[in-house]
């Protein structure tokens, strides 16, 4: 069998006296699309932050491609949530995305024209080519979010995470982003992204995690993301409303 | 009086301040993008009980054992700053604040203790309080241009990481940046920055160095590069002008001077400033106004035209 391209044991968070993660098993093959889906505090975000040692973790292994994080960061890129930075900043978009390919560049040398070029490349392909000299403050919510993808991209790595890349984004920037995405899997990279919107799940991810503080379901997306699963996921007292004819299925409270 | 300009000491205190107004202003690009602006200032309390205590230890007004020893002692404020912050629930701004107050304190009590014995009133160690750059001597104007020479060097050359730090701290470390070792060399750049000016400009004022250049280059800029250019450039000519002007009079402290010329750039930059000046905005502001305003005018006429 082919190694994993992420391999999880045991791993357990917490901020301060607030356990978040805990027993969190899960291996992610190869090439595949993840999403991971739960509710709010489930803990998504910390467990992206934990895998990428942004987060200290209080037990636990990780493995990527059968590395520790240290030897194998080269392979991993990152796409943070919109808001973690400052976009008053005084830089511009491609800016922004030629600090993707920093690590490449090597410390303390002045990118050059190539590596400009790169950059700007990465930004076309995000549709966003006639922003790269636009500052970032005056970029819409969406075109941010365009920006950080580029700059993951230019990175040519093997394994993304992505954190919420879709929160708040208009059709446009979603379809791009999803079109990347399908483009990146059929490169044979694999990404894990955290995801809030149930309704499109199936239609994105080949696979999902179920995580609530620990991993509830994890696996294809037909056999995990049926609605007996995602209300173990959201709590008991949820009841999963489906109705396909009219296109849309919502979790809501069940009328006991 | 113009006469106590032109003697050679004064150039070469001229020049001194200069250099420390470039590197505050640098240095300051980066404390002001890290959020931390307080920060520089508490540093600066925090390092005048280091002062004193070097002279206690060592009898000697040696601008080095000084420094050292307020080096020290900034570092040691940074260290509890950030001990108090991780071990409890005490937030960043309210540690500085403990800080800044607490080692302040010490030190004037202990300045109190070393002006009442003898031959501590001659050390002219007040004039760390206020700054008093007339006091300097040739070997100490040496010291700080070669330290604010280095201050400025560490930032041009890793310019690119920099930013790269200040902009998105969690994307750098995922690509490598080591984020402790980029600590560690801020907080030095920082505390060397501080030690250096506190005998020129003073502990109480020399944040101002630090805080107001940076603030008044981000009027007039959108790019990092040009704003650590334009800080840099504003706190050399505020050091500079700052301290042609104190010693025109006898025993006028330079710090409160420094600063005066420094908030005079800042409030020509926040009306003229050309990327976020008040009257730029103003002007585009009513540009577009007036742009709208005819093609309302426009279109109310197409449409009377229509109708008719």
């Amino acid at each position: 069998m082919a190694q994993p391209a992420l391999k999880v044991m045991d791993l357990a968070a917490s901020y301060r006296k607030n356990k978040v993660l805990y027993n969190v098993n899960f291996e992610v093959a190869a090439g595949t699309l993840t999403g991971v889906v739960g509710p709010n505090g489930a803990g998504k975000s910390t467990l992206i932050k934990t895998l990428l040692d942004l987060h200290p973790a209080l037990t636990g292994h990780i493995e990527f491609y059968g590395l520790p994080f240290k030897k194998a960061k080269k392979k991993i890129g990152y796409v943070p949530q919109r808001g973690s930075v400052d976009w008053d900043f005084p830089t511009n978009a491609l800016d922004v995305v030629t600090m993707g390919l920093y690590g490449n560049i090597g410390w303390l040398k002045r990118p050059s024209r190539k590596d400009k070029q790169k950059a700007y490349q990465s930004l076309e392909k995000m549709g966003m080519e006639g922003f790269a000299d636009r500052q970032i403050s005056e970029l819409s919510g969406g075109q941010r979010q365009r920006v950080f993808l580029a700059r993951a991209l230019v990175q040519d790595a093997d394994l993304y995470f992505m954190d919420e890349p879709l929160a708040g984004v208009d059709a446009a920037t979603e379809k791009a982003i999803m079109r990347i995405l399908q483009e990146l899997k059929a490169l044979g990279k694999t990404v894990l992204v955290v995801h809030h919107d149930l309704q499109t799940v199936e239609d994105y991810f080949d696979h999902v995690l179920l995580l609530n503080k620990t991993v509830i379901h994890h696996g294809k997306t037909e056999n995990v993301f049926t609605s007996d699963k995602i209300s173990e996921t959201y709590g008991g007292n949820m009841k999963w409303i489906t109705s396909r004819e009219e296109g849309y299925h919502v979790v809501g409270p069940s009328n006991k | 009086m113009w006469s106590a300009l032109l003697t050679s000491n004064t150039q070469w205190v001229l020049i001194s301040t200069m250099v420390l107004g470039i590197a505050a202003g640098t240095i300051g690009c980066l404390a002001y993008w890290k959020k931390q602006s307080l920060m520089s200032d508490s540093l600066a309390h925090a390092s005048l009980p280091g002062v004193i205590i070097a002279y206690l230890l060592f009898a000697e007004k040696d601008l080095y054992i000084l420094i050292a020893g307020a080096a020290v002692s900034a570092l040691l404020g940074a260290a509890f700053i950030q001990g108090i912050r991780q071990t409890t629930k005490i937030t960043e701004d309210t540690a500085m604040g403990m800080i800044l107050s607490v080692f302040y304190g010490l030190g004037i009590m202990l300045l109190t203790i070393v002006n009442r014995s003898a031959g501590g009133n001659q050390a002219g160690l007040d004039s760390f309080i206020y700054g008093q750059a007339a006091a300097m001597v040739r070997s100490d104007v040496w010291t700080m241009i070669i330290l604010a020479l280095a201050a400025i060097f560490f930032v041009v050359i890793a310019f690119k990481e920099w930013k790269l730090y200040l902009f998105d701290p969690a994307f750098a470390k995922g690509i490598g940046l080591s984020l402790k070792g980029m600590n560690i060399l801020y907080t030095l750049a920082l505390v060397t920055t501080i030690v250096i000016g506190i005998q020129a400009v003073g502990v109480i004022l020399i944040s101002a160095l630090l805080i107001i250049p940076p603030l008044s280059a981000r009027y007039w800029t959108h790019s990092f590069g040009a704003m650590l250019f334009l800080s840099a450039l504003f706190g050399g000519m505020a050091g500079a002008t700052g301290t042609a002007v104190s010693t025109l009079g006898s025993g006028w402290p330079t710090g409160p001077f420094i600063v005066i010329f420094a908030s005079g750039f800042f409030a020509v930059s926040l009306v003229f400033g050309k990327q976020k000046g008040i009257l730029v905005n103003y002007l585009q502001f009513k540009k577009r106004q007036k742009l709208a305003q005819f093609q309302q005018n426009n279109n109310k006429f197409k449409a009377q035209g229509v109708s008719k």
